[in-house]
Order: structure tokens, then sequence, then C-alpha cells
């Protein structure tokens, strides 16, 4: 069998529900270029006409919008922004717009709407072109987030993503494209029935990460049990509407928690999971402070050898594992 | 809904607000009324109409349900948005009147993805994005046109320009006082219209919604008017507006919508005078009846606070 990798995966996505569902459609830049958004929609336009995958002006706000447009009024969009940081401009369509449509008309319109972003960094890119926002739309009520790590989530989260009747922003990272795995076949699950998974099963301390975090922790994981660290790692793949029951159930049990997190440490996801679990377990509960591998309080340096120290790694976390706790 | 309704409905609202029985801001479009109505005579309940801050016209446009505005106005359970919006966040789906509120263009880029839906799915419905003067000011509005413009979106631009975003005249805002000049830079047909000309707006918008349901295209309207109260509230701001007096308010008032065709049908020999004082009655007694029945309607209950934040449960 051959194995897909994370960017087919969504490609699949993507080719799924066009195939199946006739309202939904596409649209936002470089959608009939492969140099934006990589394999992710490859020949899209071809197969299923330009008219149901557009490519758009340089509007960011204008497209966002038209968007969670379509989606009030029948339609299943979804608008791409292929790179986190110029989503910046669409805030008022998200935030004010698609997030609160359900709630302020008293729930008789909705906005269907998926918002795929993208986490494009590394390659001295720098502040403006490496952005991993995905603590800021978490903290939205009304808008759901997700961020498939595995390859089978990149595919199956974006199919619950379109077919959810609220808002979604689906946050893939280019870091994760060429992942691996065998697909299992395509079976819709309705996104408020999806939570933080356990991708490893361990005893002696919790480990949170979503998207790429998920991946490093995994890896590291792996590295640290034959050091004969037995840890359980969760993936948190939806972070809003966010719901720590099984993570908690976890840190019950291997009393330590340990979340790693790609966006910054201040007011970031990590506090969040650290903050449900800690305000629930009984005091006395941790072995060790709960604790966090977040990236610094700066903007993403341009500069290669700054990157080095900025972002997390397997290393960088076995190294924090081993000089933080004694199991 | 007619034009005489509109106003009776805001001045009603008006006073009450004033005697403190509304609780949220209320913006009224008391002097507009003939920008919504003329446009409206020629919508179905299929077309998508999107408002903004000042929208009681443009829903009452598509929807006479006047109880049901009086109770949203007054946070009733029974309201357009069942009490959880208030004046600034009115709906009506079932006459395709999808949402208004108060961020100012935030409604503009939707209707446009409305516009792109109805074009996809090829039902000829079309698209109203209800803007004013200060809305072209933001970047999204220009971004829409030409979106609109280059992707064939069927979408009715209705500017309406009272001159004023909230308290500054638009000679302190922009360059030139019309704002159609942003149309053609797009290429999108428009048209410079009395916005107090009732007959002139249904018209022009007749003449525009009849070729945009037959060919996909956008157009523009602009629709030249005057608030007679200030920007939010019963007051009428002469004070507190730059470039706003009461010889203007005055002179706008000779302008009347509602009278100019009263009087118009008058001369024409087609109404009386005795006739539209039947009216003013009926008109009244309508406010009357719909305003004590939303009075005595319930808030929304304490335990829905969390409901609707989203679909799935």
């Amino acid at each position: 069998m051959i194995k897909t990798t994370y960017s087919d995966a969504i490609l699949s996505g993507f080719d799924y529900l066009l195939k199946n569902y006739p309202e939904v459609f596409i649209l936002g830049q470089g959608l009939w270029s492969p140099w934006y958004v990589g394999n992710t929609m490859k020949n899209l336009d071809k197969k299923y006409g330009k008219d149901r995958i557009i490519d758009t002006p340089v509007s960011e706000s204008a497209c966002t919008g038209a968007a969670v447009g379509a989606s009030i009024c029948g339609m299943k969009p979804i608008v791409v922004h292929p790179r986190m940081d110029f989503m910046l401009y669409a805030m008022d369509s998200i935030v004010n717009q698609a997030a609160k449509w359900s709630y302020m008309f008293g729930g008789q319109l909705n906005a269907p709407v998926t918002i795929r972003s993208i986490i494009n960094r590394g390659g001295s890119q720098g502040a403006q072109h490496s952005q991993a926002l995905h603590s800021w739309f978490a903290h939205i009520p009304g808008i759901r987030v997700v961020m498939p790590s595995t390859v089978q989530d990149a595919r199956d989260l974006l199919i619950s993503s379109v077919l959810s009747p609220d808002p979604v922003i689906y946050i893939d990272d280019r870091w994760l494209y060429e992942q691996t795995a065998n697909l299992k076949p395509i079976k819709e699950t309705p996104l408020n029935a999806l939570t933080p998974k356990c991708l490893k099963k361990g005893d002696q301390i919790t480990i949170v990460g979503s998207g790429y975090s998920t991946l490093l922790a995994l890896n590291a994981s792996k590295k640290l049990n034959s050091d004969g660290v037995r840890a359980e790692v969760f993936d948190l793949r939806v972070l809003n509407p966010f719901n720590s029951k099984s993570i908690l159930d976890s840190v019950l049990k291997t009393k330590r928690l340990l979340v790693i997190d790609s966006g910054w440490k201040s007011c970031g996801m990590a506090s969040e999971v650290i903050t449900s679990i800690v305000e629930n377990v009984p005091t006395n509960t941790l072995i060790d402070p709960p604790r966090r591998i977040t990236l610094p309080d700066c903007p993403a340096p341009s500069s290669e050898v700054h990157e080095k120290d900025y972002y997390p790694n397997e290393e960088k976390i076995i190294k924090f594992i081993n000089d933080s706790y004694y199991f | 809904m007619s034009m005489s309704v509109i106003r009776a409905a805001e001045i009603k609202i008006a006073e009450a607000k004033k005697n403190r029985l509304v609780k949220g801001p209320v913006h009224l479009g008391v002097g507009q009324e003939a920008i919504a109505v003329g446009v409206s005579k020629n919508l179905r309940n299929t077309d998508r109409i999107f408002g903004a801050h000042r929208s009681h016209s443009h829903i009452l446009g598509v929807d006479n349900d006047l109880h049901k505005l009086f109770a949203e106005v007054l946070g009733k359970n029974t309201g357009f948005s069942g009490g959880m919006g208030g004046s600034m966040h009115l709906a009506s789906k079932s006459k395709g009147f999808l949402g208004s509120v108060p961020i100012v263009t935030g409604t503009v880029p939707l209707a446009l993805g409305a516009g792109l839906a109805s074009k996809l799915q090829k039902s000829g419905d079309i698209a109203i994005s209800y803007l004013g003067d200060g809305a072209t000011e933001e970047g999204v509005f220009h971004e829409s046109l030409n979106f609109a413009k280059v992707s064939n979106i069927p979408i009715l631009f209705v500017v309406e320009n009272n001159l004023f975003s909230s308290h500054m005249h638009m000679s302190l805002r922009q360059p030139l006082n019309t704002i159609n000049r942003f149309a053609k830079a797009h290429e999108i047909e428009t048209k410079l219209v009395d916005g107090n000309d009732v007959a002139e707006i249904y018209r022009t918008s007749s003449e525009f919604i009849r070729k945009m349901r037959l060919q996909p295209e956008p157009y523009l309207i602009e629709a030249i008017t005057y608030r007679w109260f200030g920007h939010v509230d019963w007051r009428e701001d002469i004070d507190v507006g730059v470039a706003r007096s009461k010889k203007d308010l005055l002179n706008w008032k000779k302008r009347d919508p509602i009278k100019r065709l009263s009087n118009a049908m008058i001369d024409k020999k087609i109404w009386t005078i005795e006739k539209q004082h039947t009216l003013d009655l009926k008109v009244n007694e309508l406010i009357d009846v719909n305003w004590e029945k939303a009075l005595k309607d319930d808030f929304p209950d304490r335990k829905s606070l969390l409901d609707n934040v989203y679909k799935y449960d």
C-alpha cells in the first residue's frame, strides 16, 4: 500500500468535499498556482472548474467576508490563506462577523464557513512570514479552531470542518507536509464529536501538543522511551471549544504535565491547557509544576542564527525533560 | 412597508429611547425612508439583503412585521433576533434580510459573498448591500467593488449618502462630496439619485435589478439624503455635528420624501388631503397596537445566555 503524505491527505479531503457536496467551493490567493499552497490543491481548478476554485484579487478582507456571506446563503465555502500573517487583514469578517452571526440573530442564521490558514515559517522568512496565531482565534467564542497534526487528521478534520454548521479555522503547518501514513477510508464525523486524542500511551508524564508541536512531542517521547521515560502524548486537534477531559484523566494518572506549543508563551494555548488542568486536579496531585515549551516572546527572527534558538525541536525537548524531571 | 409607517415607527422608537424604555443605542434614519422603500419594491424573498447600523428602514422595507421590530428594539424574545440583537442586529431570514450589524462596512463583503453564492447557485437572486458614505472610506469597500466587478457578481451597492459619518461632514473626510466616482474607477455602472425621491429610487433600482437578474453584474446607486436625527438616539445633534446646522436641517426637512410624494400625488389629483389624514391616523393606530403588544412580551430567559454560540451543541 502506498503511503499518503500530509499534503496529499489535504488534497484528498478537498477532492472528497468537492465531489460529494456541490455547495462546496474554494476561494483565495494562489489557488491556480502550486506556488502558494504546495500540492495541497493541485489541479483542483482543472478538475472542478475555475467557478468553484476561485483564485482571487489581493483582497484577504473582501474574500474572507465573501466566504462568510456565501456560507450564510447555503454554500459551504472554504477560504484559503496561504500564509496566516496575511489573514490578519480579514479579522473583522472572522471575529466580528462569522463568529457571532448565529448568536447575534438568536440562532436563525449561521455562517458555516471554513477558513484554511497555513503556518509557513522557518527559512529566514522573518517576523511577518512566520506566525502561528491559533491561540488568538481559540479565544473567540463562536469559532471552532482545529489543527491537524497527523496525516489522517489532515484529511479528516478538513472534511469535518467544512461539514460543520459553525465557522471553523483549519490550521495546517507546512513543516508537516512530508509526513506519511496509510489512510483509512473516509468516514464523516461531526466536528463536535472530536476531542484531543492520545497518540502514545505512558504513565510518567503527559505531554500535550498541537499541529507540528505534537509531532515534536511524539518523536521526542519515542526517543525518551529508550531512556526509560514513559510519556503519554496528546494531540489537541480541536483547540476551541477545548475539551480537557481526556488530558485531565491522563494527568491524574501521570501526575506530570508538559505542554508544547508553536505559539508564544504569554496568553498562549499552553497557558490555557495548563490552567484548565490545574484548576481541576486536587491539590498535591502534581509531582512537578506544570511546564510549557513555547516560542520565546519575541517576533520570529530573520537571522538563521536566531532561528535556531527561536523554534523548539526534538533535541531541545528531550534536554528540557531530562533537565527538568526526575522520574 | 410604506415610508409613513417606517417614519412613525422610528419616531416611536426615538420617544421610547428618550424615555429610557429602550436600553441599547438606536440609529434612526428619519428623513431617509425613500431609499429602502424604493429599492425594496423590486426585491423578492430569495434575494439577499444586508444592512448596517441604521437599518430599521431596510428590514421594514421587506418585512412589515412592526411588532418584531419593536420587540427586538425593546430586547424582547419575540423580536426579529429573539431579543438577542437589539436595534443594531436585525435579521429576517424568510424575507431575505440576512443581517445588519454596527461595524461600519462589515456587511459589505458578506453581501458580496451572498451575490457570489447566487451566481454559483444560478438562482437569479441578487444581493443588496446598504451602506453609508462613511463606509466608503473603509478599504474593504474598495476591495469589494473590485472583486464584484472582476467576478461579475450580482450585487447592488446602495450608498445612502447623508453627508455625515457620525459627526463629521463629508467635506472634512473626502476630497469630493459624492462617492459614485469609486464605482466608475471599477467600471461599475452607477447612478447618482435624489435620495428623497422615492419614485426616482424605484425607477433606478428597478432598471439595475432587472439587468442584474438577466446578467450577473454589480451596480451602484448613490442616493443623496439627510438624517433628521443625530448619529445615534433621539437628539437632533445640531450642536455636536461638525458643519451640521439648524438651518441645514430645516432646509432638508423641506425636502421630506413623504410630503413630497403626498403633495405630488395631490397635485396630480390621485390623492387628497383627507385621504392623507385618514392614512396618518391608521398608521398611528398600527404603531400603537404593535408597540403595546411588544411591551407586554417577555425578555429572553436568563438560561439562554449560552444558546446559539454554536449550532452544534
